[in-house]
């Protein structure tokens, strides 16, 4: 397993190439850092410094996670702040936005500020976003300017989608002017009825209730017209489908401001891996077929698709051991982000440096945070990488709370060998 | 003389059971349909075996069945019926395979309103599993009942005409007689109101067709499923009246068509909806052969996973 501790006042990384993505420059360089803040390397004193040798590695910022579920308030026994923040940063991840579908759910300012309160001190920033309608009931508009005020980076309902298409539109409306984006779970509820897997000749075969492509795509058109209406900023998460893909791109050339992320899963998996009834494989949107998976590579690779983001979804074991009906939707996501969509983007054809954007200035722009430059002076935020590097996924490369990942014993190209976070920085174990 | 012998551990669907392994347990079915000729109907097969049946949905002619056919071979039998309302507390699976550890079970058969719940169940416990009804995925007893009954009826079961009619997709007894007819060569062609039909279903070797009438010109013999009536109260099925007049066996329906089809039904009937009574009752039906050959081929099959070297001339 590797570990996490406390950065130490001074590490110097050599040996590797520095890529930094606001710029898209890649240079042969040692990093040196001092208390947290990127330092020229002559100011480092070689016999205090921590040295960590990135031979064969990039050096790159810190990946942004525009989507996970951190459980906390409410259900600890899945996730905390806390434990969530030492996941992202095994996987790479020094920025977090964090989904408000808790118990109760961040659906007003006082939650927002308990979530950065919590937050403080941890590994990672956190980010919280906060819900589109009161207690998620799809209906009531939350207090949304002043969520915004005490810190919400953005506002989903995610977990449910906002049926009511009324509703959602008075949103795009009322936070215009804000510019943050709306973030709507794209599945129309009756169509995707009961589905617990995609609907197609697998589903028949397994007996199981199907949730068609049309459930998503349906949204997903609904979204995009009230958005190009009303001018506000819409990102549909986890797209899974040849169609929603389509929407977009039509939607995108026709100059709305939507944007859209893909999940490693879905872009790495098919609904393949629910055929032997697996439950961690049960995911929401569902994993679809070999010709969709397909279509969202090409999404990202074209820039329909703006960035990857987890939907790291945590369960415990014990719910997850039920049947496939009672198990809940959702599988964790952030040890195994880059392996899974490096392996999978770079089969395709993408750079380390392309995927590396899909991590870093893809989801910046989506959430409007701004990345600074590497360069001496700013805040050290990053990751090592070794894009070569092959490595098989176990039990051990997890640091979540959870473990509902059917990717176990999957074997990746490309491993994050090493991230740098606020106070905190993780260490890949050597050739494991 | 040793007796041929299933490559299965457990019977969890008839999709991927080779052809050979759906011979056997059919070939022994017959046997043990002459068991249940004899004045005692009791053979020690399986004495010292302990078996469970575990009902998550009530069912009353498939428990019976399967008890029957574990009591005839001697077993020793428990019966376990829990509610779904147990499930719904959360007496999951989990549970139950730590049950059946502790009760050191040689085998259990199971019903449960979840698909793929026999397939987790077999990947925890050391126990043979049989499926009695995984939720909406596959009843394999059923699927080679009927083919035992088909085969009794027809002395053969390749190049049969075999239509299935009714609600396909929320049906497990379709789904095992599509993947066990397919397997031993019959043609298969399903036939229901069009939502009800799943709709990637020709990708599983069928053939699809909303005609009820063309079925019946076609077939060698139909297995009428039944309709839910709580599907009707749900308002996807319309009438009683609309579904009887385009999808029923009616007798009048039937009487057009003068050719000889046999008559299947898994029951329990709706009588005078998905079928009517004279037809049930008619010489055409097989329905309560089925019955019968429930018993025989849920003795080949508990015979074949837990006692498989023990030659059967010496029951």
């Amino acid at each position: 397993m590797g570990t996490i501790a406390t950065l130490p006042g001074e590490m110097i990384i050599k040996g590797g190439i520095l890529y930094d993505p606001t710029t898209r420059e890649s240079r042969r360089q040692d990093v040196a850092i001092r208390n947290g803040r990127l330092v020229e390397t002559a100011e480092i004193s070689s016999s205090k410094a921590q040295a960590l040798d990135a031979s064969g590695c990039l050096i790159t910022h810190g990946f942004i996670d525009v989507h996970a579920h951190f459980r906390e308030p409410g259900r600890e026994d899945k996730e905390t702040l806390a434990t969530g923040s030492r996941a992202a940063l095994a996987g790479g991840f020094t920025r977090v936005c964090v989904m408000p579908n808790t118990d109760p759910p961040i659906d007003d300012p006082e939650g927002i500020h308990f979530v950065l309160e919590r937050s403080e001190g941890l590994p990672v920033t956190i980010y919280p976003i906060g819900t589109v309608t009161k207690g998620q009931d799809g209906n009531e508009l939350a207090e949304l300017l002043e969520m915004r005020a005490a810190g919400a980076l953005a506002f989903s309902d995610d977990g449910l989608p906002i049926q009511n298409g009324e509703v959602l539109r008075r949103a795009l409306r009322y936070v215009r002017e804000l510019g943050v984006p709306i973030i709507n779970h794209a599945e129309d509820v009756y169509l995707r009825a009961e589905g617990i897997m995609n609907e197609s000749a697998l589903s028949t075969r397994l007996g199981l209730p199907g949730n068609p492509v049309q459930a998503e795509a349906a949204m997903v058109y609904r979204d995009c017209l009230l958005a190009e209406d009303v001018g506000g900023r819409l990102h549909i998460p986890h797209i899974s489908s040849t169609l929603a893909v389509e929407l977009v791109r039509r939607f995108k050339e026709r100059g709305g401001a939507i944007t859209a992320e893909a999940t490693p899963h879905h872009l790495g998996l098919t609904e393949e891996a629910v055929r032997d009834f697996n439950t961690h494989a049960k995911v929401a949107p569902p994993l679809r077929t070999e010709d969709d998976r397909q279509a969202v590579v090409a999404g990202l690779i074209d820039g329909t698709l703006d960035c990857i983001a987890t939907d790291h979804a945590p369960h415990t074991i014990e719910e997850k051991e039920q049947d496939i009906y009672q198990a809940p939707f959702g599988m964790i996501g952030l040890e195994s982000a880059f392996g899974m969509a490096h392996s999978t983007l770079r089969k395709a054809g993408l750079t380390t440096e392309q995927v590396i954007d899909l991590f870093t200035t893809g989801p910046a722009r989506v959430m409007g945070l701004g990345l600074t430059p590497l360069v001496p002076g700013q805040k050290a935020e990053l990751v090592i990488l070794h894009p070569d590097e092959k490595w098989t996924f176990t039990r051990e490369d997890i640091h979540s709370r959870s473990r509902n990942t059917p990717m176990l014993g999957m074997t990746f190209t490309g491993r994050v060998r090493g991230t740098i976070g606020r106070n905190m920085w993780f260490k890949a174990p050597e050739n494991s | 003389m040793s007796e041929p012998t299933v490559t299965l551990q457990h019977l969890l669907g008839l999709e991927g059971v080779s052809k050979q392994d759906i011979q056997i347990l059919l070939d022994t079915g017959f046997r043990f349909r002459e068991v249940l000729d004899r004045p005692i109907k009791k053979v020690p097969t399986l004495t010292g075996i302990n078996v469970v049946n575990l009902f998550f949905e009530s069912s009353t002619r498939t428990r019976i069945s399967f008890e029957l056919a574990e009591k005839r071979l001697s077993a020793d039998v428990t019966n376990f019926t829990a509610s779904s309302s147990s499930l719904n507390k959360g007496e999951g699976l989990k549970d139950t395979i730590q049950n059946i550890h502790a009760m050191k079970m040689d085998a259990v058969v199971m019903r449960h309103p979840a698909p793929g719940s026999t397939k987790q169940l077999s990947q925890f416990v050391d126990a043979v599993v049989i499926n009695a009804g995984d939720g909406t995925h596959e009843h394999p007893t059923q699927g080679l009942l009927d083919m035992m009954s088909l085969q009794e009826k027809f002395g053969r079961l390749e190049g049969l005409k075999v239509g299935i009619i009714g609600d396909i997709a929320h049906s497990r007894v379709a789904l095992s007689n599509i993947f066990g007819l397919n397997t031993v060569g019959a043609d298969v062609m399903v036939c229901g109101p069009g939502h009800l039909i799943p709709p990637h279903i020709s990708e599983l070797g069928v053939i699809v067709n909303g005609d009820v009438d063309e079925v019946l010109s076609w077939a060698d013999a139909v297995n009428v499923l039944r309709i839910q009536r709580e599907r009707m109260g749900e308002g996807i099925i319309p009438s009683v009246r609309e579904y009887r007049s385009r999808f029923g066996i009616t007798t009048e329906r039937l009487a057009r068509h003068k050719r000889e089809i046999v008559i299947l039904h898994p029951g329990p009937m709706n009588r005078g909806v998905e079928i009517d009574s004279d037809v049930a009752d008619g010489d055409q039906a097989i329905i309560l052969d089925q019955v019968l050959n429930g018993v025989a081929i849920r003795m080949s099959v508990l015979y074949h996973l837990l006692a498989p070297h023990q030659p059967l001339e010496e029951t």
